[in-house]
């Protein structure tokens, strides 16, 4: 893909992102995301039935990186029982670095693949991605 | 004399305005602390040979530099640390551990650094001492009327920054103290943000203690200063114990502790940034303080003029007296700017800058801090200008 294209498609995801807001709904499970290294910090809301993803949420201050890819990751793992959805974060963070992995199921989330040139911004495009799979780890333990 | 002609690192393609983070060093400082290190490298206070001597004539001649640079009464209550930090922790658990008792009340604001936050919030589960918040106004500042609201019957002690590195706001320090003296309160002052902005006369404030770094004016990293009256000082009991402190010592644990203010200095120092403290006091000597704060007070104005002729910028803090202009670009996430002004090489710092709990008043988390000093020009915040006087949003990714 072109990365102008890349570029632009990150850009309306940051200007409009998908799930913005939080609800105040205790079937969601929140968590918070923030980088030890820069100041990204959102809340994630997650909900989740019969072990599908019914919505996920965010708010909060983050680069557009952090913001975009939030986005990105929200369209893609709505809808998406929990093993589906480990499996494509399991992807994208192989994608980020620089690891093997399947183009096809990562859909919209292929316009970080040139992120690893940046370093100084892998934290960013990891981080809603690594707190939706801590919040799994506690959710369902074994 | 061209100023920018000191600094080895104006030579790069860079324009530095992150300078309340640290400052780029002076040449002179670069010297002193390689002169060190080739011509007269030994311990201070030990040997009986020359080289030795020379250290400690220069270790002790720095102190002195110090004492009249912020105008002491003597060299005994100038202490070397490794900085503001360390002088303020060493402030909070030597001193005001044992002189504050449990319901005390301690005095900061909102705006102050985690340094001078921290310590206190532990002192405070470990004593059960109070931290109240002196009230800022519309404008983020600290007002005498604000200091004199705060205080209860309970208030033993106010710290606070003299110039914070948020906002930028220098505090009436000289009536705040003398307030606080007349309901026998002490005051704390961390001048990490004003020591190399403004003439600091300890003595005409009547500060009870006053601490800074020398990185942040134009000397070396790792050394500070905490200067306090020397009865205060004298209570201060050592955090560290060891050589250079101590005069005796036995077998039974009998003890005896130095002066000060070595008793506060135990173990080798870090000499060469003593050594080129020197030589950033010598220079900001040279220059003058009080032509440094016109001329930065001026480059801020010029550039809060400049910046609201931006429509897509917000000043924070128009009205303040210092070095510093706190902004955002419209709709842009702070880091996101910074980043952007990266790419044409422009250093300014985007975050909380280390006031966590400022956002509580400000509203704002995060914001893009441009922090000005004696080598910036006008022709740098006019090519900043010109960098933020574009379609920022296209090229932040």
């Amino acid at each position: 893909m072109d990365s102008n294209i890349k570029r632009q498609i990150m850009l309306e995801n940051y200007t409009n992102p998908m799930g913005k807001g939080l609800v105040d709904d205790n079937s969601y499970v929140t968590i918070r995301a923030n980088n030890e290294s820069c100041i990204d910090d959102i809340n994630l809301q997650i909900k989740i039935n019969n072990s599908i993803i019914e919505d996920i949420r965010f708010d909060g201050e983050a680069c557009a990186i952090s913001t975009s890819t939030t986005s990105v990751m929200i369209k893609l793992l709505k809808g998406k029982t929990i093993e589906e959805a480990k499996n494509i974060i399991n992807n994208y963070e192989d994608m980020i670095n620089e690891k093997e992995y399947s183009e096809d199921i990562l859909e919209e989330a292929n316009i970080y693949d040139e992120i690893y040139k940046q370093p100084n911004r892998i934290k960013c495009a990891l981080l809603p991605w690594k707190a939706i799979k801590e919040i799994f780890n506690k959710l369902y333990i074994d | 004399m061209n100023i920018r002609n000191d600094f080895p690192m104006l030579t790069k393609d860079i324009i530095y305005f992150d300078n309340a983070a640290t400052t780029y060093k002076l040449k002179e400082v670069i010297n002193a602390v390689v002169d060190y290190y080739e011509n007269y490298s030994a311990n201070a206070h030990r040997g009986d040979y020359d080289i030795s001597l020379k250290v400690d004539t220069v270790y002790e001649g720095v102190r002195d530099k110090v004492k009249i640079f912020i105008n002491a009464d003597n060299t005994k209550e100038i202490i070397f640390t490794s900085g503001t930090t360390m002088s303020l922790n060493m402030i909070v658990f030597g001193f005001f551990k044992d002189y504050l008792n449990k319901d005390d009340e301690v005095l900061i604001t909102k705006s102050e650094h985690a340094s001078n936050v921290l310590p206190w919030y532990e002192l405070s589960k470990e004593k059960g001492i109070k931290i109240n918040y002196i009230k800022l106004n519309k404008e983020l500042e600290v007002t005498l009327d604000s200091v004199k609201s705060s205080i209860t019957p309970k208030t033993k002690v106010i710290s606070i920054a003299h110039i914070t590195n948020v906002i930028g706001d220098v505090r009436p320090l000289k009536e705040i103290i003398e307030y606080a003296h007349k309901n026998n309160i002490l005051v704390v002052v961390d001048g990490a943000q004003s020591i190399s902005h403004m003439k600091i006369d300890v003595k005409d404030l009547d500060v009870d203690f006053f601490v800074f770094s020398g990185h942040k004016m134009y000397g070396p990293t790792g050394i500070g200063v905490l200067y306090g009256k020397y009865d205060l000082l004298d209570k201060l009991k050592p955090i560290f114990y060891g050589g250079g402190m101590n005069t005796s010592f036995t077998s039974n644990q009998e003890t005896s502790y130095k002066e000060l203010p070595l008793r506060l200095e135990a173990g080798t120092q870090n000499i060469e940034g003593v050594i080129g403290l020197g030589a950033s006091i010598d220079y900001l000597n040279k220059i003058g303080l009080d032509n440094i704060y016109n001329y930065e007070l001026g480059l801020k104005r010029y550039a809060v003029d400049k910046l609201k002729l931006l429509p897509n910028i917000i000043v924070y803090n128009e009205n303040t007296d210092s070095n510093i202009v706190v902004f955002n670009v419209k709709n842009i996430f702070a880091e996101d700017t910074s980043r952007y002004l990266n790419k044409y090489n422009i250093c300014i710092r985007s975050g909380s800058h280390c006031a966590k709990i400022l956002s509580d008043e400000l509203g704002i988390k995060n914001t893009c801090r441009m922090s000005l000093c004696l080598y910036n020009t006008k022709e740098e915040i006019d090519r900043l200008i010109e960098v933020l006087d574009k379609d920022i949003i296209k090229e932040i990714l």
